[in-house]
């Protein structure tokens, strides 16, 4: 028995970073909008309580804000010929679960992609040739660098990110990266003040003729008011921001930046503890009518709705297409459809230095304090005499020294008993780790679909990703391994030790929640998803928002593309689609 | 009968009315809606998401529970039966519709100040509210208060309808400021002291006292307990934004920053903080005993662990997001309710036009016991300048009480 709502202009799947922000401006437009969200309601002074804020045990090792797998896995292998098994534990990433989703726990590392990230296949092929990225299945967004760059803007200055910046105008800063693209105005905060390990490693990149800067942060410098009118306080370094909610409003999330005065509004509703089950399309499917979802009592309602909005966490969004027939299932074999086509991730690799006479006091720190090198990241370096495309940045951000977490120690110790716990005394002051965050490339059999066998609490089948490191993303990450070690070697210390990245993609060690496409983006129907406005090419009052756009992703965090990618969707909502409702912005 | 003929009159009156009557009498309608700002009427007859002035939440009285009725026209369970002289004289002397005594929960005897022409502008805006059917027992006090007649002897101990009368020696703003404050702003409500019937106690006129779990704390000019160390224009930011340099508001005072003080014009908040500057000596502040030095020694240990990462080492707070201690007019009250309050409970701030963070204070309730609770309060109210006199376990202890029942 479902039981049917009144009709509402707007709802909105999920309620975070994205969600909130679609949802503050299609208000301001005036329209009725509800989000419907599966977690719990979470505000700061109630949910992130100074008092128990940083348990570790609670939130890092027991990782109570994050989504559990008895609500929703997916089962997992590394190429088609195997069977995929479930996760019955999320590992190697942590999608997020509540109100404000992932951006809640996040450490707030923002970027921008460059113009050449946006144009990844006609700028590789351009320089190098048809051949070198034939294995690989990258793509073009169909925007361009100064197409995003205010929608970049918008999601800073609402976010208060603490930066240098590199290029204003095309003018090159002192201090900044040079390698990004253009930039209208700075960031609105200036860069956090640095502790000892990144300012060491800056020494040793800038001694190398790298040119090391300021991570941009959503950890405030300093107090900031938004162009909201909403104030975040100054970060106070305590270095409980990833897997944690902030207690002292001073991370960006959508609790700390939009919240505030969206929850205020009167055409503004969420309704928490409620999962959509799919979206429900008029016959023919061309359509949509609304969403059926079912609170945490069982109850399932039909909600009507003129334009619905997938919000969830980028994974969620494409099963929410796959269950609810919105586009066809991308099939490997035959190279058709587009929804779960170019499923990418991150592919990271890090480098332990040991010291006997520093101290770096891991404890001062904060998820995205830290410097950055972006010398091999992307288009910054010629590849023309390499095994590879792509790249990475390089990153000194030591974002904690939690107790349980944080124990380096040299290799070979063992991994437990009297000999271990005298290393961790020994590794933990003085101890610098830096790592190299690569970009992840597209290729044909790293996709997600339906899985035949395995099905939710509701029966509904889980998604299935198959996925391993492409050979030359390995070959990448080898690349940026041996530059990290030269960095290693001038930083001095006794001892160094290199995580290299290898094939085998492992479900279980934490990696990154980067998971990024299924639902791409571009100008073709047929190779994705989504227009370049987001909008869905075969549902057009369907926009699915959020990581789950990226043709493959960059050797860079994605929050600071998701946020203008929000911006830029709602710009072409408020501005061309609700002139003409349930039209293609795009045609195809 | 009488309704249908009325409702009739209005219309024909509405469809005779010559244009320049018509903007009589929407000037008038305007100039009432300002009149219910000023008065809070939506603060204690709309409840929170509910239909306007159609109804509140029960107020809790020493006496027991009053329930802001539906003022709403609608005829049937709001005031739409009432004529424009029953709402006069009820303002003027709390006896309403058919005799009805009200009790003073509705402020009659800081309304009986208003002027005859406030009253009636008020009335104008009220016919033209949308009726809402909401049926509101109002009168839920126990025997023998719930007996109306009651408030006959109350009155004539208590009550006489009286007017504001301006002082000429005083300049017209202050003047406006004291009308404001004494009539329909009724700030004295809250913030005076009350016998024990009940009534405003004259003498300690807005000199703070205890409602609903709170402590309205003194707001006259007393450096020490009230707001001698504000500017006016720090009491003008407060009333606009719910914000300044040495405070949030929290608790009833936020309700009443989100639907009244906010909402004032800036020449009214101006006189409201020229008069309320004007009252109150400091005679007769004694400084306060200094506190067991070993309390103020693990009150710091308390405070370094759990207030300072936001309220500072140094209790300056953080603007608009972390209220200062230092100068906050809460810390040094006599009474500790809304302190105690705030750390067992949290709160969170007002939101309003110019301050919409809402940040709040997370409830510490289950991580401090009461000692340690009256430790750190002790360590505050004797910090950085602040003095106050200690705060027992037992006045922490009895807050906890009246919180988990």
């Amino acid at each position: 028995m479902t039981r049917i709502l009144p009709r509402k202009d707007v709802v909105i799947v999920g309620l975070g970073w994205t969600g909130a922000i679609l949802a503050n401006e299609l208000t301001d437009q005036g329209l009725d909008v509800l989000a419907v969200e599966r977690g719990p309601w979470r505000d700061t002074a109630t949910d992130f309580n100074i008092g128990y804020a940083q348990d570790e045990l609670r939130y890092s090792i027991r990782r109570d804000l994050f989504l559990q797998p008895v609500v929703e896995t997916m089962t997992m292998r590394n190429d088609p010929s195997q069977t995929a098994l479930p996760m019955r534990d999320f590992g190697s990433f942590l999608p997020g679960n509540g109100v404000g989703g992932a951006g809640v726990h996040w450490n707030g590392h923002t970027w921008r992609f460059w113009d050449s990230d946006f144009k990844t296949k006609t700028n590789l092929t351009n320089k190098y040739g048809a051949a070198r990225i034939a294995d690989l299945q990258v793509e073009d967004w169909g925007v361009t660098g100064a197409d995003m760059e205010p929608y970049y803007d918008q999601f800073e200055y609402l976010a208060g990110i603490s930066g240098k910046a590199g290029n204003i105008k095309g003018q090159l800063q002192e201090g900044g990266n040079p390698f990004e693209d253009p930039r209208a105005r700075d960031y609105p905060n200036p860069p956090m003040q640095m502790t000892y390990a990144p300012t060491l490693f800056a020494e040793a990149g800038r001694s190398m003729g790298l040119h090391p800067f300021p991570t941009p942060s959503a950890n405030m410098s300093r107090a900031y008011t938004n162009p909201l009118g909403i104030t975040l306080g100054q970060c106070t370094f305590c270095g409980f921001c990833e897997r944690f909610g902030c207690a002292n409003y001073s991370k960006s999330s959508a609790q700390t930046t939009v919240l505030p005065v969206l929850m205020k509004k009167a055409n503004f509703e969420v309704r928490t503890d409620s999962e959509v089950l799919h979206v429900d399309l008029a016959s023919g499917g061309k359509s949509a009518r609304g969403v059926t979802y079912i609170d945490s009592s069982g109850e399932e309602y039909f909600q009507p709705a003129d334009l619905v909005l997938l919000c969830a966490y980028g994974l969620h969004n494409v099963r929410l297409m796959m269950l609810s027939g919105i586009g066809k299932i991308y099939d490997p074999n035959s190279g058709e459809g587009t929804v779960g086509r170019n499923y990418c991730y991150q592919t990271n690799a890090g480098v332990q230095v040991f010291f006997d006479d520093k101290n770096f006091n891991p404890f001062i720190a904060a998820g995205a304090l830290g410097q950055t090198i972006d010398d091999f990241n992307g288009d910054a370096f010629d590849h023309g005499g390499l095994d590879f495309v792509g790249g990475a940045g390089i990153n000194c951000i030591p974002t904690n020294g939690r107790p349980i977490g944080t124990r380096p120690t040299l290799p070979g110790t063992p991994k437990w008993g009297s000999a271990w716990k005298k290393a961790t005394v020994e590794g933990y002051k003085s101890t610098l780790s830096f790592s190299s965050q690569g970009s992840s490339y597209a290729t044909r059999a790293n996709y997600l679909d339906l899985d035949p066998t395995y099905k939710d609490r509701f029966g509904r089948p889980l998604m299935r990703m198959t996925f391993d490191f492409p050979d030359n993303d390995v070959r990448m990450s080898n690349y940026l391994c041996d530059r990290m070690e030269e960095i290693a070697k001038k930083l001095g210390g006794k001892q160094y030790a290199v995580g290299r990245r290898k094939k085998g993609w492992d479900s279980v060690p934490y990696q990154s929640t980067h998971n990024t496409g299924g639902a791409i983006m571009g100008t073709d129907p047929k190779r994705s998803a989504v227009n370049v406005f987001l909008q869905s090419w075969d549902v057009p009052n369907v926009f699915v928002i959020g990581a789950s756009a990226f043709p493959q992703n960059a050797g860079k965090n994605p929050t600071g593309t998701v946020g203008a990618l929000a911006f830029r969707a709602a710009d072409a909502i408020r501005n061309q689609y609700l002139r003409n409702p349930g039209a293609p912005l795009v045609q195809a | 009968m009488r309704t249908l003929a009325i409702t009739l009159a209005a219309g024909l009156a509405t469809l005779c009315w010559t244009s320049a009557i018509a903007a009589d009498q929407a000037d008038q309608i305007i100039r009432g809606q300002y009149q219910a700002v000023l008065g809070d009427c939506a603060g204690c007859h709309t409840r929170p998401g509910g239909k306007p002035l159609a109804g509140g939440l029960p107020l809790e009285t020493p006496f027991g529970a009053l329930v802001p009725p539906n003022i709403t026209p609608d005829s049937e369970t709001g005031i739409g039966n009432w004529s424009e002289a029953d709402f006069r004289n009820m303002m003027k002397t709390g006896i309403g519709h058919n005799g009805v005594r009200l009790y003073p929960a509705m402020p009659y005897p800081a309304y009986t100040r208003m002027t005859e022409q406030d009253i009636s502008d008020l009335w104008a805006y009220l016919t033209t509210v949308e009726p809402v059917s909401n049926k509101v027992e109002a009168n839920q006090l126990p025997f023998p208060l719930n007996i109306r007649l009651s408030m006959w002897g109350w009155n004539l101990l208590n009550f006489s309808e009286t007017a504001f009368t301006p002082d000429p020696s005083k300049p017209a703003e202050w003047n406006r400021g004291a009308y404001i404050v004494q009539g329909p702003g009724h700030c004295g409500t809250c913030h005076t002291p009350k016998s024990f019937l009940g009534a405003d106690k004259d003498s300690v006129f807005l000199q703070g006292a205890s409602l609903q779990g709170w402590f309205a704390p003194d707001i006259t000019n007393n450096t020490q307990s009230g707001l001698g160390k504000w500017s006016e224009d720090d009491l003008i930011q407060y009333l606009k934004t719910g914000v300044n340099a040495h405070s949030i508001a929290s608790g009833p005072m936020a309700e009443a920053v989100e639907n009244s003080t906010s909402k004032m014009t800036d020449a009214d908040l101006k006189a409201v903080a020229v008069y309320l500057k004007s009252l109150g000596s400091d005679t007769g502040n004694a400084q306060p005993a200094k506190p067991d030095q070993a309390r103020m020694v693990t009150g710091e240990a308390i405070y370094r662990d759990n207030c300072s990462a936001c309220h500072g080492g140094d209790g300056a707070g953080a603007g608009a997001l972390f209220p200062a201690l230092v100068n906050n007019s809460i810390i040094a009250q006599g009474n500790t309710e809304t302190l105690a309050r705030l750390v067992l409970a949290g709160s969170q701030a007002v939101h309003t036009q110019h301050a919409r963070t809402t940040p709040a204070m997370p409830s510490l309730a289950w991580r401090l016991n009461d000692q340690e609770v009256a430790d750190v309060l002790t360590y505050v109210r004797n910090s950085w300048g602040n003095a106050a006199p200690a705060v027992s376990s037992g006045e922490v202890a009895a807050v906890r009480k009246e919180l988990t029942q």
